[in-house]
């Protein structure tokens, strides 16, 4: 199965980031992690360029059709997701009957500073990528006081069942 | 002189949906008022006592094409991995032109009891000599049995759509 894993996080060092790095380690056998970079190209979303969209945004719907599954690590800007996160969201999701997240199987995780783990952006991307048409898994896995924990076991723990729940996910499709 | 005679029996032998004089559809309240769909790639049959119907998802439509696609999404009736919902009586009661039918709804795999109530007309012989028997149906379900537990708050607290579903047929069916 091959996983696209997407960090909201633009910023160098970001822990998101880390911890999609993180749960490359930790992928079960036949799970295969490849982290998209090209999240800081996408340019504001415009309804005008829709149909023949920018050659980045084009890349990006191509990179999600192409993969079997995706998995999302968001950090958590003023209480919701990221701009840009969000923005390229609003591009891949369109035309919405056809969009490449629909019936994708994803899963939502997120890491932050402070002590919640961006669960608020968690929530609101679950609900966005559910009216994209998105399968979203069932798992959620809040990574609070990132900057110390990422080694940590139930950290580890954690990233396995969100992969196990997004390849539970995806299962029927990739037998279909 | 006249004489009424109650009819109770359930009409024998082999019925089969003239779909095109019938239909299927549902109803739900959302906000202030009533949002109504359809589903018209159907099937129904009455034969030896016994009520089947089954319903293509991908035919599911209600007015707006995002909001058909959102219907047709995994958070509703997931079309790409549940193609049918489907109803089978296994109790059909009359009292005159009253009906009530016991039996089971399955929708997006999962299977619960239900009972339909409405009228049944006839038989009666059309304009072309065929014998045709009418039945209208309805029942309400709680769309949360049948993992479709999407909701938006309206702003006084209050969820934007009801849980309770009335699912309603209007059926034509001709003796075989």
């Amino acid at each position: 199965m091959k996983v696209l894993a997407i960090s909201g996080s633009l910023r160098s060092d970001s822990h998101n980031t880390a911890l999609l790095r993180a749960a490359a380690e930790e992928a079960p056998a036949g799970v295969e992690l490849e982290l998209w970079d090209g999240l800081k190209e996408i340019p504001a979303f415009d309804e005008d360029d829709e149909l023949d969209p920018p050659t980045a945004v084009q890349a990006f719907k191509d990179a999600v059709k192409n993969a079997d599954a995706v998995l999302i690590a968001t950090p958590e800007y003023n209480a919701s997701i990221p701009g840009a996160l969000k923005n390229a969201l609003d591009w891949a999701s369109r035309p919405i009957a056809a969009n490449a997240f629909r019936n994708k199987p994803v899963s939502v995780i997120g890491a932050s500073t402070g002590a919640f783990g961006a669960v608020w952006a968690q929530a609101e991307l679950r609900k966005v990528l559910g009216t994209m048409g998105a399968r979203v898994a069932e798992v959620e896995l809040a990574v609070g006081h990132a900057h110390e924990r990422l080694d940590d076991e139930d950290v580890r723990v954690g990233l396995r069942d969100a992969l196990e729940a997004l390849a539970a996910t995806a299962q029927p499709a990739i037998a279909a | 002189m006249s004489t009424t005679i109650e009819q109770t029996a359930i009409p024998t032998g082999t019925w089969n949906a003239d779909t095109v004089h019938s239909g299927l559809g549902f109803e739900v309240p959302y906000a202030v008022a009533t949002f109504s769909g359809e589903v018209t790639d159907f099937d129904a049959s009455l034969s030896d006592g016994v009520l089947k119907g089954s319903a293509r998802t991908t035919s599911l439509q209600v007015k707006d094409e995002s909001l058909t696609a959102h219907l047709q999404s995994p958070e509703f009736f997931d079309a790409e991995r549940h193609a049918e919902l489907t109803f089978v009586s296994n109790a059909i009661r009359r009292n005159g032109d009253d009906v009530e039918i016991d039996g089971d709804i399955t929708i997006k795999g999962i299977t619960k009891p239900a009972t339909l109530t409405g009228t049944i007309t006839g038989p009666a012989v059309d304009h072309f000599g065929a014998t045709r028997v009418g039945f209208k149906l309805q029942t309400v379900v709680d769309r949360t049995q049948f993992d479709m537990k999407w909701n938006m708050p309206l702003p006084n607290g209050e969820p934007a759509l009801s849980n309770e579903v009335t699912l309603k047929a209007d059926l034509t069916l001709v003796q075989a």
